[in-house]
């Protein structure tokens, strides 16, 4: 059972990964890889019941932030093209 | 029929539900036409496939310390997904894409 979720996952994975290859912008990138990122989390806890070893549940919940944390740099790049600005505030 | 036959059928089915939801996702997103059609496929394999994964895993956690990771994992999903994806579409907007919408002379393309 955890194999048939396992391989369910590998296909997601393949099929993100077919999206960022081909997304015509660069948001269909990002998407596509953020959702990659979702399905890794997920590979990494099935896998670790798979296994033995439920532990890993500690290694999907730090990819799930730096997932989220490396998301939200990659769309401040894109607006401002630097990380090191400040966030303007808007004047009304 | 004893509660440990009654976990187990009820983590398998909520392991293959959130596996077909999964890839249900990811179809979507190969498949569907335009990048606002796309989050709504992506947000599936966020919420849904996510959440069916990981709460049939709980089940077969049980009491322990690995339940308590799994729920503060989902817990820490289901916040940052739409915001993740609320971001990315922001920006896609702010870049300047548009919904692809039907108009009356798509509809008569398709006729």
């Amino acid at each position: 059972m955890f194999e048939c979720a396992a391989t369910a996952i590998l296909i997601v994975m393949v099929l993100t990964i077919l999206r960022a290859l081909a997304g015509p912008t660069l948001y269909d990138r990002i998407l596509a890889v953020n959702t990659f990122g979702t399905a890794t989390v997920l590979f990494i806890a099935v896998l670790g019941f798979l296994t033995g070893h439920p532990d890993f549940m500690d290694i999907a919940l730090v990819y799930a932030l730096i997932n989220f944390i490396g998301t939200i740099a990659l769309m401040k790049f894109t607006k401002y093209k630097d990380l090191g600005v400040a966030h303007e505030e808007e004047a009304a | 029929m004893n509660w440990e036959i009654i976990r187990e059928l009820s983590s398998w089915a909520c392991l293959i539900a959130g596996s077909f939801f999964c890839i249900a996702g990811a179809v979507g997103m190969l498949r569907l036409p335009d990048f606002f059609t796309r989050i709504h496929a992506a947000s599936v394999v966020d919420s849904l496939g996510a959440g069916l994964i990981l709460f049939g895993l709980a089940l077969q956690a049980g009491w322990s310390t690995t339940l308590l990771k799994i729920v503060l994992t989902f817990a820490f999903m289901l916040l940052t997904g739409p915001t993740a994806v609320h971001a990315i579409a922001k920006s896609a907007i702010y870049d300047g894409y548009k919904p692809k919408l039907a108009t009356k002379d798509d509809a008569e393309e398709q006729l």
